[in-house]
């Protein structure tokens, strides 16, 4: 467990866990708002990961990490308003 | 949203570093703002056309598309163990970690091409529909990322061979680094969005 001391491998772990779930989630065949929201919330938490453990922003001056986590909530919300959009 | 994983605001300024050259940032927030545009044309583009996306996106290949998944994410991960190796003056691992990161890249590009093997001999093309139209435009577009950060994977790769990134200066090592995390993260929203949501 020495390994997971190390937030690289963490979120390695823990990103190839939600790959699988997303993956899950299309062999099932999830639809509709709560499998969109689930699918969405899940590449966030990706996103989110790579942004501060991978590309090491978690310590990069604020103005970087909020322009990457801003377009992550950006893009997410778009995705999410279109589905919205889709489903009335 | 969360920021219990923030560090305390009480920490000195001067202890925030950006890894990599500031050009390299700019150039990838300005890709990313390229495929937020494309992202969010498939997403409303489909608000249009909900049962034809539905419908052919039950045709795309799911499971290859997460087997890239998993081989962007790896790449990405030895990628980071390069620049990790560079910060303690692992000089061996720093260009082992690169080639491995450069091979989970020829994997991606590998599995792609299969994929549109497939989709190409079954005479789909880019007019055959609006969702393929998104699906060739949206994939190949990344595609060709790949394979530039596949380019600057191998530039590093020749440098650190040489020794050239030490904890004194990795920088060169940590622009590519970025620029191929940048191909990763915009993967993950690609995948759910283009093969899975519906």
């Amino acid at each position: 467990m020495d390994m997971l001391k190390n937030p690289a491998h963490r979120a390695w772990l823990v990103l190839m866990i939600a790959t699988v779930i997303t993956w899950y989630l299309g062999e099932v065949g999830a639809a509709g708002t709560t499998a969109i929201v689930a699918m969405l919330l899940i590449a966030f938490v990706k996103g989110r990961l790579v942004i501060l453990d991978f590309m090491e922003l978690r310590e990069a001056p604020r103005m970087w990490r909020i322009l990457l986590e801003g377009w992550l909530i950006l893009v997410s919300s778009l995705i999410l308003l279109a589905y919205w959009i889709s489903l009335k | 949203m969360s920021n219990t994983t923030s560090l305390p605001t009480s920490e000195a300024p001067a202890a925030r570093r950006l890894p990599g050259d500031l050009a390299i940032w700019v150039f990838i927030l300005s890709e990313m703002l390229v495929f937020a545009v494309f992202f969010a044309a498939y997403a409303f583009a489909r608000a249009k056309n909900v049962e034809l996306f539905n419908e052919y996106q039950q045709t795309v290949n799911r499971d290859l598309g997460a087997l890239n998944t998993f081989l962007l994410i790896t790449g990405s991960w030895f990628v980071v163990r390069a620049v990790q190796a560079a910060h303690r003056d692992d000089l061996p691992a720093v260009p082992r970690n690169i080639l491995l990161g450069f091979l989970c890249g020829g994997g991606f590009v590998v599995v792609k091409i299969i994929e549109y093997a497939a989709k190409f001999g079954a005479g789909i093309t880019l007019s055959t529909n609006t969702f393929y139209m998104f699906y060739i435009s949206l994939t190949f577009f990344h595609f060709m990322h790949v394979i530039l950060g596949m380019v600057i994977l191998a530039v590093i790769w020749v440098q650190a061979r040489k020794g050239a990134y030490t904890s004194r200066d990795a920088h060169g090592l940590e622009s590519g680094a970025a620029y191929w995390h940048m191909v990763d993260l915009l993967w993950i929203i690609l995948f759910p969005l283009v093969y899975v949501m519906r």
